[in-house]
């Protein structure tokens, strides 16, 4: 378990990430066309098929409507009122981390993700995406050894066209939803991810998304291929800095493993989450999903999620391959006027899948905090299974929990099971741990570690202790 | 009744206390004094106040102090949050232990102990230094090792609780213990080796205060003192013999008390 004394040191710090960089960027003029779309292909020297991809999906996302389905509510967002492209000013081609601007260097160092070869992480790789675009990538040639390549996607895009050409947009269309369109019009940065045939990625791979500016609004786009037999672990954290205005994040991951490949997709997100008021904090527009192409393969998302105004998301898997399985383990945690409308879908295509969901929502404060999940049960998913749960932790009488589990099948011959409970932390079960001398704060964390245990111990070990921090210092005075 | 002379001070003093939960009179002026070396019964009714007054003893919150004093080693402690009295070396044994899902036994001790020590001026034990204490510790309640891998009470027998809880004790090594029906729901067997736990874990230092029904904890354990409480008082006080004596007549004949006062 995690070190006791760490939480506790943790419990009365503010939001700590929410310095600003100061440093000078390049950025376009505010406002989406067909010109700025055009300007950004332009700027990051991309490839027809690529600019014509954009344009295609621009053409699609202005033909569609904001989807208001999900239990949120905010103010409408106004997309003309967005700087779609922005990076800190740095020289156009850099060879080695020496020449990175040393306040990049220095704001990564803050967050605790150290780039430079003397201080980086050991056995992770970091790929550092700052605003629009991504900053350094480490442990390159390490990784090349084995054939990994992991790298922006706009470098992807320079090095490696043909992967993205024929993975691009293949799990999530452009057409998929509002957000989805929007993202593939103006992507800016994110990870590429590619694992060759029969190997195990030697280290954990790491993209770190740190949003500076205020009013431009983050568009990263992941993309992991997992050829035969490979296996790989992605960790992904996020921060931003305290706005009193709200950012919009909408971002696109496709994860697609073939024949006994697996993939294992792990997030923190600690977007900035507004105020108490709820005033500022990131919109947090999400469509995350993984295809399991192959035989046998697995995908596994897990996430930890804390921050953002408004979170929407639900990764997913399509559950194609025989014998394929799906994971979601999910942590939501909301505090003071947060919402978040998370959960995931699992889409059993071919026969004897298995998917399993674990879903743990806490809400405190007078935050809002609903699972939404769908399981369908294909014609041709015979033999196949899910088991789903989903437990709700309520935290003062303010908060409010929701679940909504979508179940459609469509093959007699399948099994869903779903369970779902919600508790509350009751005074007793404080008194408790109080009563053996244990502080009260303390005993929160301890609760709410222990009603998150099964999700934790699904997340690579350092991403544990810090989502247990996380999760104490989110709760900082919601209790009593 | 308290003759005997007492050479060292006492480790609690419960002084005219009286209580109330949403303002509804619980305790009506309890007195009680505990010194090292002595083991007190509390006997009475359900409902007479017996478990309250454990309670408001070791801190819980629902509960008003309306008047009186609670002092523990001379020091006044009615304000004190239920984890400094904890760390200071009180200990409730509870009635009805409370289930933590998803927080291991064991962490959950170590924690707990490590806030105790941290009081004392001890130093902290790592997961290792602590597997050895427990180890030795689980013994005292004839535990297997295997509780300390389960969260923390949860599909527990009633006697596993029990026992759980005098684990604890044992390795709070509390100044004074208040049991509160520690010996309710266990068979034979299981009283044997709790109160035996609680033989070894008690000393000349260190007080207990027992809260029963039944003669039968306190034939393992003999009581210095035994109080019979009812309807938010104490309205006897004797030795051992006293147990017996309710024992025989029931609790009826204790009502005689209250009418003569």
């Amino acid at each position: 378990m995690v070190n006791e004394n760490l939480v506790k040191d943790v419990v009365k710090e503010p939001y700590k990430y929410g310095f600003v960089t100061d440093i000078e960027t390049e950025k376009i003029e505010k406002g989406l066309n067909e010109n700025i779309i055009k300007l950004i292909s332009q700027k990051k020297e991309e490839p027809k098929f690529l600019l014509d991809f954009r344009l295609k999906a621009f053409k699609k996302w202005q033909k569609m409507k904001e989807p208001d389905w999900a239990a949120l509510g905010y103010k409408k967002i106004d997309y003309q009122d967005i700087i779609y492209y922005s990076a800190p000013k740095q020289k156009e081609k850099i060879s080695s981390l020496d020449e990175v601007d040393p306040k990049l260097l220095e704001t990564f160092d803050k967050l605790g993700i150290p780039l430079t070869e003397q201080k980086k992480l050991t056995n992770v790789a970091v790929d550092a995406v700052f605003d629009s675009v991504s900053i350094a990538t480490t442990f390159r040639e390490e990784l090349a050894e084995h054939g990994v390549i992991f790298c922006s996607i706009s470098e992807a895009v320079k090095n490696h066209p043909d992967l993205i050409e024929k993975y691009l947009g293949t799990v999530v269309p452009a057409s998929d939803n509002y957000f989805a369109a929007l993202n593939s019009a103006v992507f800016s940065d994110g990870s590429f991810v590619y694992i060759p045939k029969g190997v195990t990625c030697p280290m954990d791979l790491s993209s770190y998304f740190r949003i500076n500016s205020g009013d431009s609004g983050q568009f990263e786009r992941t993309l992991i291929i997992a050829e035969e037999s490979s296996s790989v672990s992605y960790l992904e954290g996020c921060t931003a800095p305290m706005f009193d205005t709200n950012t919009l994040h909408a971002a696109v991951v496709e994860l697609i493993a073939l024949d006994d490949a697996s993939i294992k997709y792990s997030t923190v997100q600690n977007w900035y989450a507004g105020d108490e008021e709820g005033i500022g904090g990131i919109f947090n527009f999400v469509t995350k999903r993984g295809k399991c192409l192959g035989k046998r393969s697995k995908i596994s998302w897990s996430q930890v999620e804390t921050g953002s105004a408004i979170t929407w998301k639900y990764p997913s898997c399509l559950l194609l391959g025989e014998e394929s399985v799906g994971e979601f383990y999910s942590v939501a945690l909301t505090n003071n006027l947060q919402q978040a409308d998370t959960g995931t879908k699992m889409i059993h295509i071919g026969p004897k899948t298995k998917s399993t969901i674990v879903s743990k929502g806490i809400s405190a404060g007078k935050s809002k905090n609903s699972y939404r999940g769908l399981v369908k049960m294909g014609t041709k998913a015979t033999g196949s299974r899910n088991y789903s749960q989903c437990d709700s932790m309520l935290i003062g009488d303010q908060a409010s929990a929701n679940t909504f589990p979508y179940i459609k099948s469509q093959q007699p011959n399948s099994e869903i099971e779903h369970e779902a409970s919600t508790c509350r932390i009751s005074e007793d079960q404080l008194f408790y741990l109080q009563s053996r001398g244990i502080e009260f704060e303390e005993a929160v964390s301890m609760m709410v570690s222990g009603f998150c245990r099964d999700v934790f111990n699904q997340l690579p070990m350092e991403f544990a202790a810090e989502a247990d921090k996380l999760l104490a210092l989110k709760l900082e005075g919601s209790v009593g | 009744m308290q003759s005997k002379m007492k050479e060292s001070d006492p480790i609690l003093e419960v002084e005219n206390l009286s209580a109330s939960t949403d303002s509804l009179p619980i305790l009506k002026g309890v007195s009680l004094t505990v010194y090292p070396g002595e083991i007190h019964a509390i006997m009475g009714r359900n409902g007479c106040g017996k478990s309250t007054l454990s309670k408001i003893i070791a801190g819980h919150p629902s509960y008003n102090i309306t008047n009186g004093d609670i002092k523990f080693l001379g020091e006044n402690i009615n304000s004190l949050e239920p984890e400094e009295r904890s760390q200071s070396g009180i200990f409730l044994g509870f009635q009805y232990p409370i289930e933590i899902p998803g927080v291991s036994n064991l962490e959950f001790l170590r924690v707990s102990t490590n806030a105790r020590r941290k009081f004392l001026n001890k130093e902290e034990l790592d997961t290792f230094d602590f597997e050895e204490l427990v180890k030795e510790k689980l013994e005292i309640v004839q535990m297997d090792h295997a509780f300390l891998s389960r969260s923390v009470n949860q599909g527990f027998s009633g006697g596993e609780k029990k026992r759980n809880e005098i684990l604890q004790m044992a390795l709070l090594e509390p100044k004074i213990a208040i049991l509160d029906e520690t010996d309710s729901g266990l068979d034979i067997d299981a009283l044997r080796i709790v109160a035996s736990g609680i033989k070894k874990i008690s000393n000349a230092e260190t007080g207990i205060i027992l809260i029963t029904h039944y003669q039968r904890l306190l034939d393992e354990i003999k009581p210095n003192y035994v109080h019979v409480m009812s309807d938010g008082q104490i309205i006897k006080t004797g030795e051992s013999d006293l147990a017996l004596e309710l024992e025989e007549k029931g609790y009826e004949w204790t009502d005689n008390f209250i009418k003569k006062t």
